[in-house]
């Protein structure tokens, strides 16, 4: 299986072979609240609400025991189906991809044991570019948490994002900064010392800037909406919102509707000084 | 969500999580061993099993209706507190300054039927089992990698079969679900039984008074029911509560007279002491002791209605686990001498169906520890000094020896006359 997956990488795909390698061996650990994947579990916390509210605020009308009725999601990267399942929960209908077959096989275990669950979430092994065509314009919300510094081209990987996703849906990606903070406590600290994320699992060369995560989505015709700085304390063992986006990070971005085009560079600056003075953002 | 053991808490935890916006799609079950309990208008007779309700409990019941159907059978409101000794002439009143009401008197079964007409107004969410009892509970493995089920199976009498992420423990204080769950308690039985019966007061009086007096054998309470009714719970060794309940109805009203009036056990040494330490405190503060007042005295007893049942302080070592939670007297036993017992376990439904609430609009899996840790935190910190103060409160009362009864009586005067302390009473 494996062979097979490194063929699609090399040619038509944004995954990234030597990054599958590393999640196949953690592939049975996903569910275990308080192991390996602990900080990915209580991120739950704080990114669940963040989209909930996003969606929430743009909606005009919800009920509140089932905010994300009828709402579709595409949870790329999906692992063992740790964000889809909360998601699934508060009423969306979920579709979560993950290149590996052994994520996915986890994933539809643990889904398997609550029928509500069962219905309303659909896995799939498979990379992004794959589902491209039979998806084309299909999904209301697309969600990329801790994936983009994992993927291998990731304008590409923007690009098949925009072509699945319905006009004005949303894109929520979090994701970690490249910068010399982000290397000290994102991969010194957090994986060598104190061991929250497993060892070896990032590459500070694949960090993604707020920036130019900004300025890819711009030109492939998303608007950015949101950026909000995270922060996650080991003791606690709790992420929270903060101001600074040097370390981690969230953001929401809306693609343009039909009508509008991919916006010029004109328009570009005058979103860009909107941005600067918005941090604070929607979520609480 | 099952909840297991439908009286008065486990009840309202049914109905808080029916009504509460959130749970709007998921399933409740609540498993009662008892039949269906509901009036349209209760019987001329009081119950004899009556509770003290907080104005706190008031304000959780009101929140999802169930007080209007209180305040629409009956109960009675209380202004006034008064507490004091039976060796000495110290006493300590409780009112509240803007004369509202400080508690309410209900019957049991009135609370009982405000709370089954709020489950049938959610029944489409909620599921009564009348008449069940749990035989036999599967609990999860802690690891999730495994192919069993990760939720808790639970095997009723009649062989119906329920799964569910989360299992509310509200089945009193000799839980089943705590022993099954393995959870440790700590208990204690005091030699002491609760006498509780209706009385007919001598003549009819605004009774918006709670009495209770502390006797060397334990204390006396006379609660308010309606002008003419009050509600006694007594609390004294195990033989005296036989001879009580055995006695004819003359003497039982003559002891209950006695006990309120006699100043039998009252000794020179500490009504001296007690009254310079008045003296001395009236100097620093003049508005220091408030007017005492006289309780009323007792006609007649309703016949049928002596009752007694023993009583115990118990706290459950943890309140969750995986998949579990305890409230109410599972959690937690006291004894009835400052009326609390109900209010905490009303107290433990506030905090864990807020928990709840905001977990389920998180997506997050109901049964998980993150959240329920919260609650067993939020709730034991304030439980754990109110039951241990209950406690000792029990045991400085229980005795007649001059210097524990001189530490009592100077205790008393000066709490009364300290506002700041009596406010957080």
């Amino acid at each position: 299986t494996m062979k097979r997956l490194v063929n699609f990488s090399t040619s038509h795909s944004s995954v990234d072979s030597k990054e599958m390698k590393k999640f196949q061996l953690l592939a049975h650990k996903w569910w275990d609240e308080e192991g390996e994947y602990s900080a990915l579990h209580s991120m739950n916390d704080i990114r669940v609400p963040f989209i909930r509210d996003a969606l929430l605020n743009m909606s005009r009308n919800y009920h509140l025991g089932n905010p994300l009725s009828g709402v579709k999601i595409l949870d790329v990267g999906c692992g063992g189906g740790l964000l889809s399942e909360p998601l699934a929960r508060l009423g969306a209908s979920v579709t979560g991809i993950d290149p590996l077959e052994d994520n996915i096989r986890t994933a539809d275990q643990h889904k398997s044991f609550d029928p509500v669950l069962d219905k309303r979430i659909q896995y799939k092994s498979c990379s992004l570019e794959e589902i491209v065509e039979e998806s084309m314009e299909t999904f209301d919300v697309i969600v990329a948490s801790e994936v983009v510094e994992h993927v291998a081209d990731l304008e590409m990987f923007i690009n098949s994002c925009s072509q699945v996703l319905k006009p004005e849906g949303s894109l929520f990606v979090t994701t970690i900064n490249k910068t010399q903070l982000s290397y000290v406590l994102g991969i010194v600290v957090a994986e060598k010392i104190i061991g929250i994320v497993p060892e070896g699992t990032h590459e500070w060369e694949k960090f993604v800037p707020p920036e130019e995560l900004e300025r890819l989505l711009e030109s492939n015709g998303f608007s950015v909406k949101t950026v909000n700085g995270m922060l996650y304390n080991p003791f606690s063992g709790s992420w929270s919102w903060m101001e600074s986006t040097s370390i981690n990070y969230a953001m929401h971005a809306v693609k343009s509707g039909a009508q509008e085009q991919s916006s010029p560079t004109g328009a570009l600056s005058e979103m860009e000084s909107e941005k600067h003075s918005a941090t604070a953002g929607t979520a609480v | 969500v099952v909840v297991s053991g439908g009286g008065m808490v486990g009840s309202a935890m049914a109905a808080v999580l029916g009504h509460d916006i959130h749970f709007h799609d998921k399933k409740i079950a609540l498993l009662e061993a008892g039949p269906r309990k509901e009036y349209d208008r209760m019987p001329d007779n009081f119950s004899n099993r009556v509770s003290s309700i907080s104005p706190g409990s008031a304000t959780l019941l009101s929140r999802f209706g169930a007080w209007d159907h209180v305040c629409s059978l009956r109960l009675k409101p209380f202004r006034r507190m008064q507490v004091w000794d039976a060796c000495s002439e110290a006493m300590i009143v409780f009112e509240k300054d803007d004369l509202d009401d400080m508690g309410y008197i209900v019957e049991n079964d009135v609370i009982m039927s405000a709370l089954t007409k709020q489950l049938d107004a959610v029944a489409d969410r909620v599921e009564v089992f009348y008449g069940s009892r749990a035989v036999g509970y599967t609990w999860p493995l802690p690891s999730h990698s495994c192919d069993t089920s990760p939720w808790v199976q639970i095997e009723l009498a009649d062989g119906h079969r329920l799964q569910t992420k989360l299992l509310i423990g509200a089945d009193g204080h000799n839980s089943v679900v705590r022993k099954e769950a393995e959870i440790k308690n700590i208990e204690h039985q005091y030699d002491q039984s609760a006498v509780v019966a209706t009385l007919h007061l001598s003549e009819a009086t605004d009774n918006n008074v709670a009495w209770q007096r502390f006797l060397p054998t334990g204390p006396i309470a006379l609660l308010p029911l309606s002008d003419t009714v009050s509600s006694l719970v007594w609390s004294t060794s195990h033989e005296h509560a036989l001879e009580l309940l055995t006695m004819d109805e003359e003497s039982f009203v003559d002891s209950i007279n006695s006990a309120f009036w006699s100043n039998a056990n009252h000794s020179d040494f500490i009504d001296t002491a007690g009254a310079m330490f008045r003296s001395a405190i009236s100097l620093l503060k003049p508005s220091g002791s408030a007017v005492r007042q006289l309780p009323p005295s007792i006609a007649r007893v309703d016949p049928e209605s002596r009752a007694m049942f023993p009583l115990g302080m118990g706290h459950a070592t943890e309140y969750v686990q995986h998949r579990v939670a305890l409230i109410g007297d599972a959690a937690h036993r006291v004894h009835p001498l400052a009326g609390q017992g109900v209010n905490l376990g009303f107290g433990d439904i506030s905090c864990l169906a807020h928990h709840l609430s905001a977990a389920a609009f998180n997506g997050s899996d109901l049964g998980s520890l993150k959240h329920l840790l919260k609650f067993e935190t939020e709730r034991q910190r304030h439980n754990v000094s109110l039951i241990t103060a209950i406690d000792m409160l029990k045991r400085l009362y229980s005795t007649k020896l001059a210097p524990l009864v001189l530490l009592r009586t100077w205790g008393l005067q000066a709490t009364n006359a300290l506002p700041p302390v009596k406010v957080r009473i």
